[in-house]
């Protein structure tokens, strides 16, 4: 195998597949898989500045645009889904709790009237049934849609690149910790798999598969399925050489420790200090310090770590303008809560219909310039002939 | 390359050890198999290889096992990971990224190799095991047979010297097994890789073997020889051994070739006889024997002969009504038609073997008829009731199924609880159950918890458990996975059994034996459409991935197991002076 002169095997299925030189898309990603969590997380910061349900709208429809056109096809891309459901979901607690419990928002349009549950005096405060006003549905409803908004920008993170991808680019000293947290994402979809799985060996034991009592008796043999299959992994990942260290000299080691510990309470020292009123003076320079501390600490830990990267993804131009647009609007939009808290906090008492203005929204819009600058996968990698078991 | 030097090794809390007096050499380059019956510590072996036991599993080591010169007392099995290859029984278990050129890299990034050592070496290992097509896809997409070329892949790509596998053909289709055999070939003789391998399936690995390593019984010591010697007084063995045996070969053959040389004799021998499947068999002409000839045997062969239990029962008169029906089934789902048109049905007394590759709609069928997969066309009645739309305490009166895996059907902390369960679940008389599990499982006590039973004995209990209620058709799906040759004997003599009375038995497997053996009927399925439906004999005797080994030794005459053979001859015997004087004559019209 060390020498070029090796011949393809039979693998009859893959004949004729081999790819030939013709760039590729699939899994290489064209750009890298931080810039879209950037682009996302950015998005999902400037949903948290506003309450204007047309700029909301206009966010989930601006991620959702770059989803549709850039998603990879992973499973993890298939989370999108869910996380609209999510955000959907999410929105109508929030209207369910506005409605059952009552709301803070003083409000003159009553819509109907639940009967009113007397509560004992302990729970003062607390009211149940009673009014339901225009104005507290309206605001419960900008309220749930922000957070849902959020939602699906996180969502629409996991659709473009894959956590896993992410965590390939942490630095060496964290690579353990971050295949920890892959192993544990991995696990969600296996959970729901043999939970389907248990569910419908309870039909074949002529038990009710469906409801929440079929849920709940197959726990118990799904979670000792999942520590089965985690032992099995981490017996599979010891046996491949996962948490090989390289011996390096105690002194760096222990500057490693000290770099680390003092750099931790740095930051801890600096942030405190920024947040009192005091500590102006010396909260900024201590809180740099320390994040240099760290970083430095951290550089040097991976001194100990021998892992080496296969193919990392590079950080080009593309990358840079996808993290910008998203930061871009993130910093418009905040800069436009300062300055017209009115037009992106529409009122609900009295009731107005929110207008859309016109700045941030053409501010919202910068977000597709990812769908502008990146080339659109070339072809789905499913394969329709050999067919998924 | 690999050594054990009187080796022991006792589990925490084990009353007694689970391997004693190991002592064997594996020399480089060699592939070596290690058999046995179920729980003689294959597994433990292996994972002593590399380090896993007893630095991962606990428990004692005593003696010394070393790898290419290190000990693995010393050494954890991070530290041998660029010695050693490990792939274990379930690929998917094994996978740590999620797509297959990454996996492929994951070892040799833990090892620190430089990126361009390993951009090479991942280029060249995705041509060595045909993997280039699929390097991009999410390793959850994949079949069987490319999951565990994936998983020997990711452990190849360090260039280990020695490469550990456990049972890397148990649960794949006949064509994927030979695939993944293929490369196993190919380290071997190209590029010198030793190989340990342990695998319950001898007549798919056991030509390929230099070397036998057999632990005839738990604790006894291991009996290490070429391939021929040890499979003559193995205890488990492939048909193409035991027919060997039977006919007093030495050395034995190993592989269908050298059988088939060696057998002209015994096909002249057995030449005139019709083989004693009562079933298609009977219906279909047998091309090799003269007809006169062959008319004449059987009739003798029936006299000498009667009813041997080891074939299937009679062939049920197919104008009985039909337990299950399928209509032109057609199931889609995630835009992939799983199934298409398909057709089928199920009499009273009449056992069928479903088979085809992973993915070609086995387990989608045997859910249709269970209710757990909605046809989306089509109509699937069992007994006049249609399955999905049937709640579930009806459906399990009129059928069973026994899952692949049996444990996801048992609940309880012990046999006596599941059994109790099992009657609440059906409404049967108290100790219904345990009764059957009885027959089925003598000696297993009530206190056993479910989880220590080995493959066999689950499969026993999940099978009370789903006959408790009495169901007429009953389906199993995949049921030999993991099974020794003794268990999966009992098995063909269990449905035996049922089928004589009077179930419809419908099992998905890929064991081509199993479905000789037993199956009166064999339905092919590829890509979602029934290709072939038959008598056994017609269909497995013209397929040559899913002819059983005795029919490739024997043919152009139609034998299927070993059994058949044995009993024809024995009935031979019987007969005396006659059969030499018609041996004669059968030579004669040849």
């Amino acid at each position: 195998m060390s020498d070029g002169s090796v011949l393809r095997c039979g693998g009859g299925a893959v004949a004729g597949r081999a790819p030939t030189g013709a760039p590729r898309g699939g899994r290489r990603a064209l750009v890298h898989p931080g810039a879209w969590w950037l682009w996302a997380l950015a998005l999902g910061t400037a949903a948290t500045r506003t309450t204007n349900p047309l700029l909301l709208a206009l966010l989930i429809g601006v991620s959702g645009y770059v989803v549709a056109t850039h998603r990879i096809a992973t499973p993890a891309a298939r989370s999108y889904a869910a996380f609209v459901k999510l955000g959907l979901a999410v929105l109508a607690v929030r209207l369910v709790f506005a409605v059952a419990l009552g709301s803070p928002i003083p409000g003159s349009h009553v819509l109907l009237t639940l009967p009113e549950v007397p509560l004992p005096h302990w729970a003062q405060g607390i009211r149940l049934g009673g009014e339901v006003t225009a104005e507290a549905l309206l605001f419960a409803a900008y309220d749930g849609l922000k957070l849902a908004t959020l939602l699906i920008c996180v969502g629409a993170a996991n659709a473009l690149a894959a956590p896993s991808r992410l965590l390939k680019s942490l630095p060496g000293a964290l690579y353990e910790t971050g295949v920890a947290v892959v192993v544990a994402l991995t696990f969600a979809p296996h959970l729901i798999a043999d939970v389907r799985r248990l569910r419908a060996a309870r039909r074949l034991r002529g038990r009710p598969d469906r409801g929440l009592r079929g849920l709940l008796q197959v726990g118990l043999p799904v979670l000792e399925g999942a520590l089965e299959r985690s032992v099995a992994l981490a017996a599979a990942m010891e046996s491949r050489g996962y948490g090989r260290t390289a011996t390096v000299p105690a002194r760096v080691r222990r500057t490693t420790a000290a770099l680390t510990l003092g750099g931790l309470l740095g930051v801890c020292a600096g942030t405190y200090g920024l947040l009192t009123a005091a500590g102006g003076t010396y909260g900024l320079p201590l809180l740099l310090a320390g994040v240099g501390a760290a970083l430095a600490g951290l550089r040097l830990g991976g001194r100990r770590s021998l892992r080496t990267r296969y193919r990392p993804d590079p950080w080009g131009v593309r990358a840079w303008l996808v993290t910008g647009s998203g930061v871009a609007v993130a910093a418009l939009l905040t800069l436009a809560s300062v300055r017209d808290p009115e037009a992106l906090h529409p009122g609900v008492v009295p009731l107005v219909a929110p207008g859309l203005p016109l700045w941030p929204a053409a501010a919202v819009l910068l977000g597709l310039l990812p769908a502008l600058v990146v080339p659109q996968a070339p072809v789905s990698p499913r394969n329709p002939e050999e067919p998924s078991p | 390359m690999i050594r054990f030097e009187n080796v022991g090794v006792r589990y925490d809390g084990a009353a007694e050890p689970t391997l004693r007096g190991i002592d064997f050499e594996v020399p480089e380059g060699e592939l070596v198999l290690l058999v046995g019956p179920s729980g003689v510590g294959k597994s433990t072996v292996l994972g002593a290889v590399s380090g896993l036991v007893p630095h991962f599993t606990g428990g004692t080591l005593g003696g010394r096992v070393t790898v290419a010169g290190r000990d693995t007392r010393t050494h954890k099995p991070r530290e041998l990971a660029d010695v050693v290859g490990t792939v274990g029984q379930d690929p998917l278990a094994h996978f740590v990224t999620d797509t297959v050129e990454d996996e492929l890299a994951y070892g040799m990034e833990s090892l620190g190799l430089a990126p361009e050592v390993m951009r090479r070496r991942v280029e060249e290992t995705l041509d060595l095991l045909g993997l280039a097509g699929l390097r991009d896809r999410p390793i959850a997409t994949l079949s069987g047979g490319q999951r565990q070329r994936v998983a020997i892949g990711s452990v190849l790509t360090p260039h280990p010297r020695v490469l550990v596998l456990d049972e890397p053909t148990s649960a794949l289709d006949p064509a994927a097994a030979e695939e993944v055999l293929a490369v196993l070939q190919r380290l071997v003789h190209d590029l010198g890789t030793t190989v340990l391998m342990a695998e319950h399936r001898l007549e798919r690995v056991v030509q390929y073997a230099d070397r036998v390593v057999l632990l005839p019984a738990p604790g006894a010591a291991p009996v290490v020889g070429p391939p021929a010697e040890v499979m003559a007084v193995s205890p488990v063995c492939p048909p193409v051994v035991d027919l060997g045996r039977l006919a007093g070969w030495s050395p034995l053959p190993l592989t269908v070739r050298d059988a088939r040389r060696r057998a002209e004799d015994l096909r002249e021998l057995l030449a005139g006889a019709v083989a004693p499947v009562a079933g298609g068999r009977a219906k279909a002409e047998v091309p090799a024997a003269p007809v006169r000839a062959s008319r004449r045997r059987s009739l003798f062969r029936r006299a000498a002969a009667p009813a041997p239990a080891s074939v299937p029962g009679p062939v049920p008169v197919r104008e009985t009504a039909p337990l299950a029906e399928i209509r032109s089934l057609t199931v889609r789902r995630a835009r992939i038609e799983a199934l298409r048109q398909v057709g089928l049905t199920l009499v009273p007394g009449e056992t069928t073997a479903l088979m085809g590759r992973n993915g070609a709609g086995k387990s989608t069928l045997l859910g249709a008829l269970t209710g757990l997969v909605e046809p989306t066309a089509g109509t699937v009645r069992v007994l006049g009731a249609t399955p999905h739309r049937t709640g579930p305490r009806e459906l399990i009166r009129r059928v069973g199924l026994v899952p692949q895996d049996p444990r996801d059907l048992l609940y309880a902390d012990t046999v006596a609880a599941e059994c109790v369960a099992a009657d609440q679940d059906a409404d049967a008389e108290p100790g219904t159950c345990r009764a059957l599990l009885a027959e089925l499982l003598p000696g297993v006590t009530d206190d056993t918890h479910p989880r220590d039973l080995s493959e066999g004995q689950c499969l026993a209990l999940a099978l009370a458990v789903v006959l408790t209620a009495r169901p007429p058709l009953l389906l199993l799906d995949e049921p030999t996975r993991g099974l020794d040759y003794a268990a999966k004997a009992r098995l063909a003599a269990i449905l035996r059994g049922l089928a004589a009375e009077g179930h419809a038995i419908l099992l998905a497997t890929h064991d081509v034996e199993l479905a000789a053996e037993i199956a009166h009927r064999v339905v092919l399925l590829a890509e979602g459409e029934v290709i072939a439906d038959g008598p056994t004999a017609e269909i497995v005797v013209s397929s040559p991935s899913f002819a059983p080994q005795v029919t490739k030794i024997l043919a152009p005459q139609r034998w299927l197991t070993v059994t058949e053979v044995r009993e024809t001859l024995d009935g031979r015997e019987t007969l005396g002076e006659r059969e030499t004087l018609d041996e004669g004559e059968a030579l004669g019209e040849r």
